[in-house]
């Protein structure tokens, strides 16, 4: 948990201060909404459909339940009561009002908290894994470097009118559980020969009209360099992208234009005249800057308290959650709880005020007062002892945020799609929620194992559709909804770009054609604990478009 | 378009010369860039200062060798979106050490004058005669930074490191 | 990006020009040289060069509203106005899923103990 000092929390003061008086101007007339939008989207702030959107980031998907609780209280005082965690560990409110948005930036300037950044033309929120500081895989606390690369990107002078948007993302985990590979400028540590940690730097992932995977163009980047080659990269970036087209205007398209080799030299010709000026990083800054993050204070414990095998014998629904919801920790004795934002019926990521309130205070109670946000939409209780996992488990089932369908073929990340969204085409909610009814039965859930939806409502792909293993794009057609379907999209290491397996279907028709994929995987899987994903690598996606499009 | 240079509007002294107008003698002018170099070694031995404006879509380091014949460098913010020019701003102050007058020209607008003057710039010909009266109030919203930048302010990584270190409104030089 | 007005503009039935409120980001209808809530009070037109009109005074009024457009509505025998497509449905009647309740702890506990009853695993 990153502590705040009081230059931190000056600029957010500042930041607030400086918004309150650009919404008076704009109220008065004084801004014309052409001047005012790049303003408000730098605080994140959308026009939607029915009202304006604020999108508060949460740092790398972690809050503390001072913060979550604040975050209960905005949706209460300002919105409609609840808030949307989204692909990228911020939360949105879909309802909020102009007039008040300076006091509800005001409220949650005092945790802390702003919506910088969240928007607009300018480094984007940078996420990690949402399990960060407790996996048992990772080299080192990635949120550390993702601190160190936010504040040196917040108000940038130089880059706070960049042609684009421009996402990072930071891995140190063996597996990738941050998508790295979808993201403009990725960093992933690795171990070299020697013992040494550094970083490989991947540019020009993005998803969207024309998706692209990220390359690799510094194989091993000191972790000294860190800033001044995020800066050459950006430096690059804003002098030579596109900026006549909004759809050729990110980092992707200047990569693959360029190609990765000539972009590459590009940024290091930059890179070499600044790499030993002021952006060189001091290890006493880094420490300064780990030395804020708090760690619990974990007490020894063993592994397997007796109790909670008993508990898992003895109630089968229980055991049923913890083999689907919790994993390994890093400490013996802990685990990481994830929390379901998937209940049969809900919106995919949605949470009321007072959810977040009840998540607050087990967070006090059973998780060192800490939650993470994943870009899957579900929330982490990240330091649970084992043995209060019981207890925890009957009070997150009581606010129905234990449905153990993590990973599952229910567990769909979707967008807000045309229900909220002005950019969108189609509506994606209701098609995520008729597709998990479909799947309701969690034996069923179960016998399929992991499968990972996406629904996105337009080519935006703020749903991630192209990297997932089923991926569901909404367009018009003459005015009605239908729904392209692709198949075997991944974002791990091993990214993926989804194969589009036919024409678009109906509205009607999106949930049945799930359930067809499902029945043929099914019959082609080789065992049954096979994963979806590697029938289809194995079987290849012509059964699965022969079952889908037969009768269509 | 009012000019302000020092938190202040100021006159103009530089005349602007177009494309294919003769260039007076004896008065301070900026010319178009691509001219200039047609007629680099020539005009950069004028006596009287001479300015250049540099479009947003050529490198600077073109202009590198006659930097230190340079009074003044103008930068274009064809729309105040375009991001392209603090780039430039902050390779000729930075890479460069262009030391004559950096004047931001184009959409200049009051939200922006805080970035400007971190990536470099000393005057500015501002599109709103109501920003330019504000200029000052404008360019001290904000007395915390995170990074270094070319108008010399400590970034908070460093300061962090000092001890005793509270945050503080950065005097503003007068010009 | 075009703006409406850049935009050849095609009539091919009822249509009214909409837009946000700029204060609480609410949908609007232009009418009368102002906006309205109500779809049922909102201008229609059928003209293109009175569609022209309506949009370009929306536009101007940068004050109150922001992002018009023109959008087809139906028109109810009775002298109702209805929203024209899906999207526009939306705008006027809001999400087609159900909002979350803002309910109580107890009550989704009891909700929950209800479900639980009633549901096999």
């Amino acid at each position: 948990m990153y502590l705040y000092d009081d230059f931190d929390r000056t600029l957010v003061a500042e930041r607030v201060a400086d918004f309150r008086d650009q919404v008076a101007r704009r109220l008065s007339g004084e801004l014309t909404e052409d001047e005012f939008k790049p303003l408000r989207l730098m605080n994140g702030v959308y026009l939607q459909l029915h009202a304006y959107m604020l999108r508060t980031a949460i740092p790398y998907g972690t809050l503390s339940s001072k913060q979550l609780r604040m975050l209960a209280h905005v949706a209460r005082r300002y919105d409609h009561g609840y808030g949307h965690f989204t692909t990228r560990q911020n939360i949105q409110y879909h309802w909020i009002k102009l007039e008040e948005l300076p006091d509800a930036m005001a409220d949650l300037a005092r945790v802390g908290m702003h919506g910088m950044q969240t928007s607009g033309n300018c480094v984007r929120n940078i996420t990690t894994d949402q399990w960060a500081g407790v996996a048992p895989d990772e080299i080192e606390d990635p949120r550390i470097w993702a601190e160190v690369v936010r504040q040196h990107v917040t108000l940038h002078p130089e880059f706070s009118f960049l042609p684009r948007k421009f996402k990072i993302a930071v891995g140190t985990a063996r597996h990738d559980r941050a998508a790295l590979r979808i993201h403009d400028l990725a960093l992933q540590l690795h171990r070299n020969g020697a013992g040494e940690t550094g970083f490989e730097v991947m540019v020009g992932g993005g998803l969207g009209r024309t998706p692209f995977l990220a390359k690799t163009i510094k194989p091993f980047l000191q972790k000294r360099d860190v800033l001044s080659y995020v800066e050459a990269v950006l430096r690059t970036y804003n002098q030579f992208a596109r900026r006549d087209n909004l759809w050729k205007a990110r980092i992707k398209i200047l990569v693959h234009d360029l190609g990765a080799e000539a972009f590459a030299k590009e940024v290091d010709a930059e890179w070499q005249s600044i790499k030993d000026g002021a952006l060189a990083l001091d290890p006493a800054i880094v420490a300064e800057i780990a030395g804020r993050f708090r760690y619990p204070q974990y007490q020894r414990l063993d592994d397997g308290p007796p109790a909670l095998g008993e508990t898992r014998r003895a109630d089968r629904r229980f055991d049923a959650w913890m083999n689907n919801s919790v994993v390994n920790h890093k400490m013996p004795g802990y685990a990481i709880v994830t929390l379901s934002l998937k209940p049969e019926g809900g919106t995919p990521g949605d949470a009321t005020a007072e959810q977040m309130d009840v998540v607050a205070d087990l967070a006090d109670r059973y998780s060192f007062g800490e939650i993470r946000v994943g870009h899957e939409q579900n929330l982490a209780l990240p330091h649970v002892a084992q043995r209060d996992l019981a207890a925890l488990w009957r009070e997150l089932h009581a606010i129905g945020v234990a449905t153990p369908n993590v990973g599952l073929v229910s567990d769909i990340i979707a967008c807000p799609g045309l229900d909220y969204c002005s950019l969108a085409n189609a509506r994606s909610i209701p098609i995520a929620q008729e597709i998990a009814s479909r799947f309701r039965n969690l034996d069923l859930a179960r016998d399929l194992g992991r499968l990972h939806i996406n629904i996105s409502g337009c080519i935006n792909a703020c749903g991630h559709h192209h990297v997932g293993h089923i991926g569901i794009l909404g367009v018009e057609k003459n005015g009605e909804e239908f729904y392209q379907i692709t198949l075997g999209g991944k974002a791990d290491a091993d990214a993926k770009l989804g194969t589009l397996i036919g024409p678009a279907v109906p509205y009607a028709q999106v949930a049945d054609v799930v359930e067809d994929i499902a029945a043929a995987f099914i019959e082609l899987r080789a065992r049954p604990d096979e994963l979806f994903i590697d029938t289809l690598a194995r079987a290849g996606i012509e059964p699965f478009r022969e079952r889908v499009y037969a009768a269509r | 378009m009012p000019l302000v240079k020092g938190s202040r509007l100021v006159e103009d002294d530089y005349v602007r010369v177009l494309d294919e107008e003769p260039i007076p003698d004896g008065v301070p002018v900026i010319v178009p860039g691509k001219r200039f170099l047609a007629d680099a070694s020539e005009l950069s031995q004028r006596e009287a200062p001479l300015g250049v404006l540099w479009s947003n879509d050529r490198r600077v380091a073109e202009l590198e060798p006659w930097l230190n014949r340079l009074a003044l460098v103008a930068l274009v913010f064809p729309k105040f979106r375009d991001g392209r020019a603090y780039s430039q701003a902050r390779l000729l102050r930075e890479r460069y050490c262009f030391r004559g007058e950096l004047r931001a020209t184009g959409d200049v607008l009051r939200d922006q004058f805080q970035f400007l003057l971190r990536a470099g710039f000393d005057s500015f010909e501002v599109k709103k005669p109501a920003d330019a009266l504000v200029f000052a109030k404008a360019a001290a919203r904000y007395s915390v930074f995170y990074q270094p930048s070319a108008d010399g302010g400590a970034p908070v990584l460093r300061r962090r490191l000092q001890p005793g270190n509270v945050p503080a409104v950065r005097p503003r030089e007068a010009v | 990006m075009t703006s409406p007005l850049e935009k050849k503009i095609k009539i091919t039935g009822p249509v009214v020009v909409t837009a946000n409120r700029v204060g609480d980001g609410a949908v609007v209808y232009r009418r009368g040289g102002g906006w309205t809530t109500a779809l049922d009070d909102a201008d229609v037109t059928t003209s293109a060069t009175e569609a022209r009109a309506l949009i370009t005074a929306a536009i101007a009024d940068d004050l109150n509203a922001v992002g018009s457009y023109i959008a087809p509505v139906k028109l109810t025998g009775a002298g109702g106005v209805l929203p024209g497509n899906l999207r526009e449905s939306i705008r006027h009647d809001g999400p087609t899923i159900q909002l979350p309740e803002p309910i109580g702890v107890e009550t989704m506990v009891a909700r929950r103990k209800n479900q639980d009853a009633h549901v096999s695993l």
